[in-house]
């Protein structure tokens, strides 16, 4: 097979590899890089758990390959809490929400909802709930999750910002 | 066995609070070890040929061209395998009534009975390489006639699921109580029909997957495994391929969902097991999730033919129920799936008599076991449902009928009448189906929806309300058990075989222990879903493991605690009365600084060499149990939903699903009620959505999540739990299992709301799932008939 090289960054970090031109950037990121918090649910786009941003937006990972990543920044659920390793407002939320179960489509989750949060500080349900409509989870039946992302848009507004509706 | 704290030491401090599971932090940043995470040096990649084929002979196998191919390591064949591994799996649970035995080969031999059978194992460098290689494989098959629908499969002249076999009947099961010629006399009123569900799958969103090491210098084989039951797992590996047991373990790290078809033994592994030996080196093997459309477990194809006898009052007098139960084409769980479900038709209902004729039948599709709800949702589908049909027989309010029908809660403990599946009598050992209705029909408005229902129609909008109940058999025997350590650095561990995918099993262990010993949850570490933790175990199904290994863990820390208070005693020259314990510190009361450490006094209970302990101190700051629950005990709820649906379209939109719920004490409402949301919104898709299709030469046609629809964010609504705590009298914490009560009912109600929402079309649902496209034929239908 062909190898390609291709310069990435990924959580603020540089990375250099030969890839595979068939790799995909799932595979990339997960079995080069090592960072495995990124999940294969379904390999074929429906799931959402291999979500990630290519620079702001949220992509599959599973239908990307990883040259086309090329020259691009990744983040994954590895980067998003803060640096002294505390948890985000968002994961925050999420725990105190019992937004998650097995864990296995939450990072999936957290990626498709900070790039929500970045684009939309007031979502209402609906609009979370849409945000989500490609991501599917088989354990906590969507509400807690929807109730943690309205939690978090409301501490990230802070005390005094208006409430969504 | 007497079976009350009667020290009622515990403070409560943890047992009922809703708190925050510790293990999310790993989880939410991406450090979870899921077993597709696990990376070893060396490590090679797994992929399995399948068979296309529903029905076949093989003929040959060429895999020379595969061989050839760069990086691969081993093609595997059925003949490849070591003897132990050419026999087909053990049946686990054997039954007299099984006429018909036919488990799984590791990889076939000479026939395959299902699309997805595992054919060969190729082994390479990559996942990549490995699918390549497996494409390069040539099979020569000799297709052969399938069976598919269940029913058509008992006629004569049926094609035959296994070539070998004279017929298609795996085990005929009369289950019969009480006199049902007196209640099917003249002067009853006899109801019937027939229903059916189809199948599903489990779909947790991390597919199976196992990673085996093999470490030469001890002979010592483990395995990781994405499953259920680690002791079940390992138990089978030892048969299969006839290992010393004490050089085998299977650990489950993170599990990213179960819901079942996890708990079997699969043959991938071991395949993996045998490769990673052979080859020496680590070998993976992570399922597609195609591969788990078609070869991970299934469930809930049934139907039910049931008549109920009633008094012109509505009270029931007995049930006459014939039922076939498709198997798919390999015996797993031998006659549980089913026998669950013909006995938990009776429900919360006195039901005097009930005739069962069962049928188990292999068919050439994917083989069954237990999916989250484990054949109740059909037995509840089937017993609502012609309740429903009943009460409007008899112009009943569908409430009133149930009411009138209820066991009460001073019938309590209640012997149903049926034989359970341990072989003892079946016996409700508590609960009050009335209050728990009534709580659930308050919660939801029941009185007021004729209001909003006649409101509605004047908008145009067709609105509809339902109901059903369950009663659930839970925390199913022998046994799960626990050890509860204090270490040398005066931490406290817990450890445990069970294995949970996503229940929180770590935070709600942490919870009952803490209370025991007066500490906080991050002086406590738990070792779960290691074979090596404690000697023995079954597996995380049946809601059982609260029950199981909670009071496991109860029972320990007790003990633990009786040892601290002793050998501080002893040290400090007291009574045990005289002593007080908090934050891993134990101190005469009064006198905080005559007080010794949990780290003092485990490394005194670890003993110095050569001294001898004094009379009446013990070694080891520790203690193991194994709680034996002497039956099930019973969980029940009652789903209410009020629904609309578009005439256009037959898309329901769910306006309102309350669940009332009793699982006995609550250690984490927290995770209790997640477990309530999220196995409603399973259930919303057995209803609704997930319909795995088979057309009738037994080839799949929903293997991927654009054909077969699982529920998304929009299909699930905030679901109003309340619950009620009858606690068990079976068990010292007095818990019930609560994970599958949210998809028991929910077929049923949901599909009676629709029914409800249509009543001036008078069609009665008999089927699930009710997709939108099968409510529009049926809408469609009975516009034309009525018009014509």
């Amino acid at each position: 097979m062909d190898n390609i090289h291709i310069k990435v960054s990924v959580n603020h970090r540089t990375y250099e590899r030969d890839v595979d031109s068939r790799c995909t950037l799932g595979d990339f990121l997960r079995h080069d890089l090592g960072l495995t918090g990124t999940h294969y649910g379904c390999e074929h786009g429906v799931c959402g758990a291999c979500t990630v941003l290519l620079d702001t937006k949220s992509v599959r990972s599973c239908l990307l390959l990883a040259v086309q990543a090329n020259g691009k920044k990744i983040t994954t659920v590895e980067g998003l809490a803060h640096k002294d390793g505390t948890l985000s407002v968002l994961q925050q939320a999420f725990t105190e929400c019992h937004a998650l179960q097995c864990g296995f489509c939450t990072p999936g989750m957290l990626t498709t909802l900070t790039e929500l949060l970045a684009e939309n500080p007031s979502p209402t349900e609906a609009q979370v709930k849409s945000a989500i409509s490609g991501n599917l989870c088989r354990c906590t039946g969507y509400q807690p999750i929807v109730d943690a992302t309205i939690l978090a848009a409301s501490r990230l507004r802070g005390p005094l910002s208006p409430s969504p509706q | 066995m007497e079976i009350v704290d009667s020290k009622l030491l515990a403070k409560q401090a943890y047992i009922g609070a809703r708190t925050l599971r510790t293990e999310d932090p790993a989880l939410l940043k991406g450090q979870g070890q899921f077993v597709d995470d696990i990376k070893l040096y060396n490590i090679l990649h797994a992929c399995v040929l399948r068979s296309p084929h529903a029905h076949a002979k093989i003929l040959s196998i060429d895999t020379r061209e595969a061989l050839r191919l760069a990086g691969v390591h081993a093609v595997y064949l059925h003949k490849d395998l070591p003897a132990s591994a050419q026999k087909r799996l053990p049946l686990n649970t054997p039954n007299a009534a099984i006429t018909l035995v036919m488990t799984q080969e590791i990889l076939a031999s000479s026939e395959v009975c299902y699309v997805g059978e595992p054919v060969a194992f190729v082994v390479a460098d990559s996942r990549y390489i490995a699918e390549d290689a497996c494409a390069l494989i040539d099979v020569d098959y000799d297709i052969l006639q399938a069976t598919s629908d269940c029913a058509d499969a008992l006629k004569d002249n049926a094609p035959l699921t296994h070539s070998t076999a004279k017929n298609n009947l795996i085990a005929k099961l009369p289950l019969s109580y009480g006199d049902i010629d007196r209640a099917f006399a003249p002067s009853s009123i006899v109801v019937k029909d027939v229903f059916s569900q189809n199948r599903g799958s489990a779909h947790p969103m991390e597919t199976r997957g196992y990673v085996a090491e093999f470490h030469k210098a001890t002979s010592q084989l483990t395995v990781w495994s994405a499953g259920q039951a680690p002791h079940l797992e390992k138990k089978t590996l030892i048969d299969m391929l006839d290992w010393d047991p004490e050089k085998i373990r299977i650990i489950m790290n993170d599990v990213g969902g179960g819901f079942g078809p996890k708990a079997i033994f699969y043959p991938e592994e071991a395949l993996v097991a045998i490769a990673a030996w052979n080859l020496n080196r680590p070998v993976k093997w992570i399922e597609d999730r195609r591969e788990h459309f078609l070869s991970g477990s299934q469930e809930r194809e049934q139907y039910w033919n049931i008549a109920l006898a009633l008094t012109h009052e509505g009270k029931i007098m007995g049930i006459k129920l014939q039922m076939i139960h498709d198997n798919g084409a390999y015996l797993q769980w031998g006659v549980i799936l089913p026998y669950i479900g013909v006995t938990t038709t009776p429900g919360p209902y006195v039901v005097p008599a009930m005739d069962v004729d069962l049928k188990m039948v292999f068919t050439n599709k994917g083989p069954t076991s237990p999916v989250r709800g484990a054949g109740r949702p059909q037995a509840v589908f089937a017993m609502e449902r012609i309740l429903d049909k009943a009460a409007q027989m008899l112009s009943m309010d569908r409430a009133r009928i149930r009411e009138i029908n209820f066991v009460q809660p001073e019938q309590m403990p209640y012997n149903v009448g049926f034989i359970y599946r341990d072989g003892k009598a079946m016996i409700y050992d508590s609960g009050d189906y009335p209050q728990c209705q009534q709580l659930a029909l308050d919660k939801a408005n029941y009185e007021s929806f004729p209001k909003r229902k006649e409101k509605a129609r004047t908008e145009g909008r067709h609105i509809g309300i339902g109901i059903a109940n369950f009663v659930e058999g839970t925390g199913l025997g022998p046994f799960e058990g626990a050890t509860v350590r204090i270490q040398q650095n005066g931490r406290v561990t817990i450890l445990t075989a069970a294995a949970a995918q996503g229940q929180g099993h770590k935070t709600t262990f942490m919870q009952i222990c803490a209370d025991q010993l007066g500490i906080d949850l991050d002086l406590i570490d738990v070792i779960a879903a290691d074979t090596n933790a404690i000697s023995m175990g079954i597996g995380t199904f049946a809601c059982r493991i609260t029950v199981t290994t909670g009071n496991s863990v109860y029972l320990a820390a007790q003990n633990v605690r009786d040892k601290v208070y002793s050998l501080a005693a002893f040290l400090l020259q007291c009574e045990t009365s005289d002593l007080e314990m908090s934050n891993g510190l134990v101190n005469v009361k009064g006198e905080p600084k005559r007080s010794k450490t949990f780290s003092d006094l485990a490394r005194v209970s670890q003993g110095i060499p050569g001294f001898s302990f004094p009379k009446g101190v013990t070694n080891g700051l520790e203690d193991t149990q194994y709680f034996l629950p002497s039956q099930a005990a019973y969980c029940n709820g009652t789903a209410v939903v009020e629904l609309e649906v578009d005439m256009g379209t037959g898309q329901i939109q769910i306006l309102n699903y309350v669940m009332g719920h009793d699982s006995g004490k609550l250690i984490n409402p927290l995770i209790v009620d997640g477990q309530v949301q999220g196995a409603v919104a399973h259930g919303i898709g057995n209803a609704t959505l997930e319909w795995m299709r088979y057309d009738e030469q037994g080839q799949p046609i929903t293997t991927n999540f654009g054909e077969y629809l699982l529920p998304a964010s929009h299909d699930v609504p905030r679901v109003s739990v309340v619950h009620l705590e009858t606690p068990s009298p079976l068990n010292p914490l007095g818990v019930k299992g609560a994970g599958e009560g949210g998809t028991i009912p929910a077929a049923a109600a949901i599909i009676s709301a629709i029914e409800n929402a249509l009543d001036d079309a008078e069609i009665f649902l008999k089927d699930t799932p009710m997709t939108p496209q099968r409510l529009f034929d049926i809408l469609r239908k009975n516009k034309s008939s009525t018009h014509h």
